[in-house]
């Protein structure tokens, strides 16, 4: 765990309420796994008042990018951060997905389910997972909010849509697209791995569904932290084992583990 | 020019009067990465109980203007596992170690667990969390009551000779009262304050925001009456006080001092730069400095009143 002051390369709108922040940070850049998280200090005053959690979206040499969409008075103050100005990051935090068993073996398949911004670490974890089928579900509300389809297929993966309206690829949750996938035999080849992150209804429900049809899956979590290093023990949620840290057992969990 | 930061708690010589307050730094190790723990005047744990406890279920915490609510409900392994598992790493680090404990069954628990740290050379100091606003089904603190709380110190102090210290709750009519509670009981020094009780609403579903309702607050939101309590003691009592609510940096902690504070403890802040109480204990030095003074004792309780 580092505290570090990052540069801020680059903080632009996407589509909607969705930024991209690019930071300079070379120490972090080189310790983060796909799935952790930093915890940023927005502002320096007292509003707002705690850090405030983001996953590390992707990492390109000695930067990382920050996918996060704008809900709060927290995002707000950072979408209007410029280029060029510092951000107080406290990371990488939390332990990631375990991702490196799916490439032991050929043939594998890893199936990513993200909904609406909970697409924010599947990038990074697409781009190390090394496994012949990659298998990315996009759920958005609508066409115009669908995000990094593009960088997923150049990182090799295969993008299936799902939006609530119907106005890109199937309409419907993206749930409904990964029972669908299930019961094709194109992309349902036995052995597969689901990695999932989005609103806790969505992850709930892919958590079902996996033990439905014996995948394992493991789903990345959010949750308000109090320090996000594992201190004050305000973040938990409940498991098998009692209740966990998402800042620190997780934020990724097993679904198997997890009690909704 | 040198300053000293040296202060006298009971038996307890601290190199420097800043520690960090108990839940808000767990058992040290969590912080390791950031700061070099032996600057620290003292460390404080989280409540340990004799038996583990899980605590409130989630969410737990929430974030308020300049503050937050927490409703952790005293969640710990217990003294076993604490033993075992928190304590060798705390041995090495070369700080005093106030361990902090509480009761679910006062005062025969405090007075087990008493019992069981004498022989434990690590805890320097005992701090006696009779104040936690989180223990659902709990209608009273003991530390609302000035009985209650003689009789939760002096019990302890029958069988402990370690330093005592009691950590008092802000939610009370009149503090100084408790303070003096305490110190006639045998305490060596008063904590003050824990949190302050409070709640937050979700007005969309209409729901608590946390799932125990009710929670501690903490944040400089609580500073002001924390600042007040502390001053307030300092009149009555004299033991030394230990002053906590609300500090951020360094003018706050300043504060603290000039109302009666010997000592102070770093909470919350911890969560936002966990190096505050490295940069305070600098800064407590430069403000010395500056007032061509040679002692941090010098400024407890130096607050000019002219009413």
């Amino acid at each position: 765990m580092l505290q570090v002051k990052a540069k801020i390369i680059l903080n632009k709108k996407l589509k909607g309420d969705y930024r991209h922040c690019i930071v300079d940070a070379p120490s972090l850049a080189r310790r983060s796994r796909p799935g952790q998280f930093l915890n940023i200090k927005i502002s320096g005053g007292l509003k707002p008042f705690l850090r405030r959690p983001f996953s590390i979206h992707n990492i390109c040499d000695s930067k990382l990018e920050i996918l996060y969409e704008v809900v709060g008075e927290g995002t707000e103050l950072f979408s209007n951060k410029e280029s060029g100005e510092y951000l107080d990051i406290i990371g990488p935090l939390g332990n990631g997905f375990d991702y490196k068993q799916v490439g032991k073996q050929a043939g594998r398949q890893a199936i990513l389910v993200a909904g609406g911004i909970g697409i924010a670490p599947l990038l990074f974890l697409a781009r190390e997972i090394k496994v012949r089928n990659k298998l990315v579900l996009i759920g958005a509300r609508t066409r115009t909010q669908v995000l990094c389809e593009k960088e997923f297929k150049n990182s090799g993966c295969d993008v299936k849509i799902a939006t609530d309206n119907g106005s890109y690829g199937l309409k419907g949750r993206v749930t409904d697209l990964l029972k669908k996938v299930l019961c094709d035999r194109r992309y349902a080849i036995g052995d597969m791995r689901i990695y999932a992150c989005g609103p806790s209804p969505m992850l709930k429900t892919v958590c079902n569904i996996a033990r439905q049809n014996n995948i394992p899956a493991q789903v990345s979590l959010e949750e308000h932290m109090g320090c996000g290093i594992g201190a004050c023990l305000g973040c938990v949620v409940r498991t098998k084992k009692g209740l966990e840290r998402v800042c620190k057992e997780g934020p990724v969990f097993k679904a198997k583990e997890l009690i909704w | 020019m040198r300053v000293d930061l040296s202060v006298q708690i009971g038996k307890l010589k601290l190199k420097n009067p800043v520690m960090v307050a108990s839940g808000t730094f767990g058992y040290a190790e969590e912080f390791k990465d950031f700061i070099n723990l032996k600057k620290l005047g003292a460390m404080v744990t989280k409540t340990v109980t004799l038996k583990p406890r899980r605590g409130n279920l989630p969410p737990r915490t929430c974030e308020t203007p300049s503050g937050m609510l927490n409703s952790i409900g005293l969640e710990n392994p217990g003294l076993e596992v604490f033993l075992k598992d928190k304590l060798p790493f705390l041995k090495k680090l070369g700080v005093p170690i106030i361990m902090s404990i509480a009761s679910e069954d006062d005062p025969k628990e405090f007075i087990e667990l008493a019992k069981r740290l004498n022989s434990i050379s690590t805890v320097a100091a005992l701090e006696l969390n009779i104040s936690c606003p989180n223990v659902i089904g709990q209608r009273f603190l003991i530390s609302q009551d000035y009985e209650a709380t003689y009789r939760a110190v002096s019990s302890v102090r029958k069988v402990t000779s370690k330093t005592l210290i009691t950590k008092l709750s802000p939610n009370v009519t009149c503090i100084s009262e408790l303070a003096r509670a305490a110190q006639s009981a045998g305490s060596d020094a008063v904590a003050l304050v824990n949190t302050l009780s409070g709640m937050s609403i979700n007005i969309e579903n209409k729901r608590p925001k946390l799932a125990a309702v009710i929670g501690g607050l903490s944040g400089p939101a609580i500073r002001p009456v924390a600042l007040k309590m502390v001053w307030e003691a300092y009149n009555k009592i004299k033991i030394p006080i230990i002053g906590m609510g609300g500090i951020i940096d360094t003018l706050s902690a300043l504060e603290f001092f000039i109302a009666g504070a010997s000592a102070i403890s770093i909470g919350t802040a911890n969560f936002i730069n966990p190096r505050v109480s490295i940069e305070v204990i600098a800064g407590l030095s430069e403000y010395l400095k500056r007032k061509k003074m040679k002692k941090i004792n010098d400024l407890t309780g130096s607050l000019i009143d002219e009413s």
